[in-house]
């Protein structure tokens, strides 16, 4: 079964492991994929059943954690009096976050190394093929050539709120088109570089194409990431993917010393 | 358990047993979550981590007492609480607990 695992995780497939760590059975294992077909058993089919039913939506929601069922797979208090308690490790693998770069400038190279170390799945996308290469952005998971547009209308569908989008190019011709096919997907971050300024222009040039409605420009962090006091684009990498963090975790972000409080919650 | 992939092929390649450690509870301040894993093999080498440095040494120990055949496969538990005192504490004050199993599945 190990190996089976190990190429769904070589193939960034989504799969759930569920491991009976305490009661009868400890050690058995039920290997589940996406589409609910799952491999071993826990001891008893229904046991099995139930199971896989909780682990496909832990699945879903990205989390792994400790279930508790009889030894057929009762649930409910009064099913279980009287029975030994299996105690279930239910590991989720989901595929990793996406990030998508639009403009390969030096800040997406600095970024996309960034935004590896933090487990994202990379894209960087620009128009221009000179510039688009593998070989200046060998972090890349891939290098797309081409306008926005084509690839938002193609792949924006499969962008999650766990996924980040990053517009780098200050180029309105790119910039807009970017902005408008990035507030058509559910992405969690849509961050647009660029100073105040550039930002406003970008605001009438988004107006000019019909992008007005307040609740959508809200979406957009520009001038993009924390207030760090960055400056090489490597600073300004951290500095995003710090306002990522801080934008999933709904925290606003100040120094852990001027808090209070347990630092993990 | 990503993360340990490389490791654990080369270690099997050359026909050596190994241990696997994942984090499988949590209860208050903790560095890693569920899932966070950790391979050691039957020469006591080690992949990964399931803390910030504060349990992997024991870790190391029960693994390789469990590949010995000293140990069964079982839940881990270090930190404080009522019922369980272990020596090896986490420096933040929480709780882990480690599932600890030979791979041999």
């Amino acid at each position: 079964m190990y190996a089976r695992l190990r190429q769904l995780l070589r193939d960034e497939l989504p799969v759930v492991l569920v491991t009976i760590i305490d009661g009868p059975g400890i050690g058995a294992k039920l290997l589940i994929t996406a589409d609910g077909v799952a491999e071993g058993s826990l001891g008893h089919p229904e046991l099995d059943r139930i199971v896989t039913r909780d682990a496909l939506a832990e699945l879903e929601a990205g989390r792994s954690g400790i279930r508790h069922y009889g030894p057929e797979g009762q649930t409910t208090p009064e099913d279980l009096v009287g029975t030994p308690v299996v105690r279930a490790f239910i590991e989720t693998w989901a595929p990793p976050p996406q990030m998508w770069i639009f403009g390969a400038v030096d800040f997406t190279a600095a970024l996309g190394k960034v935004a590896k170390v933090l487990g994202y799945r990379v894209t960087v996308c620009d128009a221009r093929e000179v510039f688009a290469t593998r070989r200046r952005f060998p972090m890349a998971d891939e290098v797309v050539v081409s306008w926005p547009t084509p690839l938002f209308e193609r792949r924006g569908n499969t962008l999650t709120s766990r996924d980040a989008i990053c517009i780098l190019t200050h180029d309105p011709k790119f910039d807009v088109p970017a902005v408008q096919g990035a507030l058509a997907t559910s992405a969690g971050y849509i961050g647009v570089m660029g100073s105040r300024k550039t930002h406003s222009k970008r605001l009438e040039r988004l107006a000019e194409v019909g992008v007005t409605q307040p609740e959508q420009l809200e979406r957009l962090m520009s001038p993009v990431g924390l207030d760090l006091g960055a400056r090489t684009p490597e600073e300004t990498a951290v500095s995003i993917c710090a306002e990522i963090i801080a934008r999933r975790t709904g925290r606003m972000a100040p120094s852990l010393r001027d808090g209070h409080g347990p630092i993990h919650t | 358990m990503k993360e340990l992939l490389d490791d654990i092929d080369r270690w099997q390649a050359a026909g050596t047993r190994v241990a696997v450690a994942r984090v499988v509870d949590i209860e208050g301040s903790g560095p890693r979550e569920p899932g966070a894993a950790m391979a050691v093999n039957e020469h006591g080498e080690v992949a990964g981590s399931v803390s910030g440095g504060c349990v992997e040494g024991a870790v190391v120990s029960e693994a390789l007492a469990i590949l010995a055949g000293d140990a069964p496969s079982r839940i881990v538990t270090f930190g404080y609480s009522d019922d369980e005192a272990f020596a090896v504490g986490l420096t933040c004050g929480g709780i882990i607990r480690l599932f600890i199993e030979p791979l041999d599945w």
